[in-house]
């Protein structure tokens, strides 16, 4: 059973992964990006990590992509026209890709050749007091650290906005 | 018994409650509306317009189901469905009562204890708005899209001091489980005053109750927050291009919302499905007392009806109101029947709140909308959240 719906949300991730660079129009490529979040979502929730599966979907479903598709939709961006690619890319892009791909898969599977395998169910340390705990013991600095980073970023942000408007 | 068919069982009852009273919802609030502005109300099919839902049902059904030409039409039908189903999702978590032991079964009054409940709520709550910014965008109409732009901007602005205020009463309870928190506010302080969260010592959440209340009429689009579909500047808002059924699954999107969020303020602070006093003083006995007042209202008000039909038929209302009573008089029936009524009760209270509310304040402007939600909401929660923490790390339970 935790196979099976592994394998479908693994397959939904991957099919809306190459769906957000294939579509031409910015708001499906928005919705397929929204479709990832959501399969990885579920691929959390099969490994028995419930929490981070609901703070997935709320902070990158829920929140981010609303601003990302609020943002397409206010600069009402429109089909993209297809591009000419020049000759290389049309004639080196498909095997470039694939030795890409081939090169990873095999690099995977020699630095984690030893590793135990993956068993359902078998984690259930994944709960918001664990989480909770850990992230204000081991790993509080961090976390702090990347909160102030946050705090610099909007900052900088509202710094930038205000130059335009003045 | 089976898991599964157990489960199917409770999902049937919860579903056909939830439909029944999605249906009724929309007559009660046109009623109610009509009292507040000295009118009568639907009252033509049926004895007091009680078959005007179905007959509003029947009309959207039967319609024509009309698709603009100029629609993105993927992302157009797409959104009808995607408001439903969101709405009606939520209440998997919402517990009704405690766990009951019926012809040998134990089972609790919930469809689902998620040891993450709250979280599910607010994920499900966080993505209902693609449902709305989706439909404006894809009717490719200027009202539409304003619609969709605004409610994204104004639900993702209130979804913090929503989030924020749910989070207190979570630090009080210990517990992100909907279960767990109805059950940490057992019992009563000072003898009479019941533990709810917002009378909770040592740190009563009547401040966060208000900042939840305030950001659920802004979550679900009500009054005085329906910037989205502000009539007279929006034609219809989010929801202009759409007709017949994919019209009615806004309608009941909306209401569907309007239950989830008055179940789980019930939950988190009003403590659920626990009576207002405690059980030795006799709460049980207090809807049977309630049910029987009515009833002897309904019979003392047919002897002077001005109306020669009303004399008839509500003797007969009167008696059945005695006769659920009855049911309620019977001390084996308690524990299945009396923690619904008070959830039901007190959720029911909030929903005539919410409806009392839109027949008395005028709408917002969209700047002052977004004004008090940055300006006043937000840090309204964030000092009550911390007043909170601080208070419990105090005074350990």
């Amino acid at each position: 059973m935790d196979a099976i719906l592994f394998l479908v949300f693994a397959a939904i991730a991957v099919v809306c992964g190459v769906s957000v660079v294939v579509q031409r129009h910015p708001i499906t490529s928005a919705i397929s990006l929204i479709g990832v979040m959501g399969a990885l979502a579920v691929l959390y929730l099969l490994l028995g990590a419930e929490f981070l599966a609901a703070v997935q979907v709320v902070v990158y479903a829920g929140a981010i992509m609303v601003l990302f598709i609020f943002v397409i939709m206010l600069l009402n961006a429109g089909v993209e026209a297809p591009g000419g690619r020049s000759w290389p890319v049309r004639l080196l892009g498909l095997p470039l890709l694939v030795v890409l791909v081939g090169l990873l898969s095999f690099l995977i599977r020699r630095v984690f050749a030893g590793g135990e395998e993956v068993r359902f169910g078998a984690f259930t340390q994944g709960g918001p007091r664990e989480i909770g705990r850990l992230l204000f013991t081991d790993y509080l600095l961090p976390f702090e650290v990347t909160s102030v980073l946050i705090l610099i970023a909007i900052l900088g942000a509202v710094v930038l906005a205000r130059k335009e408007i003045d | 018994m089976n898991f599964f068919v157990l489960s199917l069982l409770k999902a049937a009852v919860v579903i056909s409650v939830l439909m029944v009273s999605l249906l009724y919802l929309q007559w009660v609030e046109r009623k109610v509306i009509a009292h507040i502005q000295l009118r009568m109300g639907p009252y033509r099919v049926g004895p007091h317009g009680l078959l005007q839902p179905f007959a509003d049902v029947l009309k959207l059904v039967t319609k024509e189901g009309f698709i603009p030409s100029h629609v993105n039409l993927f992302f157009y039908l797409l959104a009808p469905f995607l408001a439903v189903s969101l709405a009606l999702i939520s209440i998997v978590v919402v517990p009704f009562g405690p766990e009951i032991e019926l012809f040998g079964v134990r089972t609790s009054m919930q469809l689902t204890d998620l040891n993450i409940g709250i979280l599910f709520v607010l994920a499900i709550s966080s993505l209902s708005v693609y449902a709305v910014t989706f439909a404006g965008w894809a009717s490719n109409n200027k009202y539409s899209l304003l619609g969709g732009l605004r409610s994204a901007a104004q639900m993702i602005s209130y979804e913090l001091p929503l989030a924020l205020s749910l989070a207190a009463p979570l630090v009080a309870a210990g517990s992100l489980s909907l279960r767990e928190i109805v059950l940490a506010q057992q019992g009563a302080s000072l003898g009479v005053l019941p533990n709810w969260m917002i009378f909770q010592l040592p740190a009563p959440q009547l401040v966060g109750f208000l900042v939840f209340l305030i950001a659920a009429f802004a979550e679900t689009n009500r009054i005085p927050f329906d910037l989205p579909e502000a009539e007279n500047e929006l034609v219809a808002g989010f929801h202009t291009e759409y007709s017949s059924l994919k019209f009615a699954s806004f309608f009941m999107a909306e209401y569907a919302n309007m239950i989830t969020m008055t179940a789980i303020t019930t939950t988190v602070f009003l403590g659920g499905w626990l009576p207002p006093f405690p059980e030795q003083y006799g709460s049980n006995w207090v809807p049977a007392a309630v049910f029987a007042l009515l009833g002897a209202v309904a019979v003392y008000y047919a002897r002077q009806a001005p109306r020669p039909k009303d004399r008839f038929t509500l003797p007969w209302v009167g008696l059945a109101l005695f006769l659920v009573a009855g049911i309620f008089l019977i001390p084996a029936a308690h524990p299945l029947l009396v923690p619904p009524f008070w959830f039901l009760a007190k959720a029911g209270f909030l929903m005539f709140l919410f409806i009392w509310v839109r027949g008395t304040l005028p709408r917002f402007r969209y700047d002052q909308l977004m004004q008090f939600a940055w300006k006043f909401m937000f840090p309204v929660a964030l000092a009550n959240l911390f007043a909170t923490a601080l208070l419990v790390a105090l005074f350990p339970r």
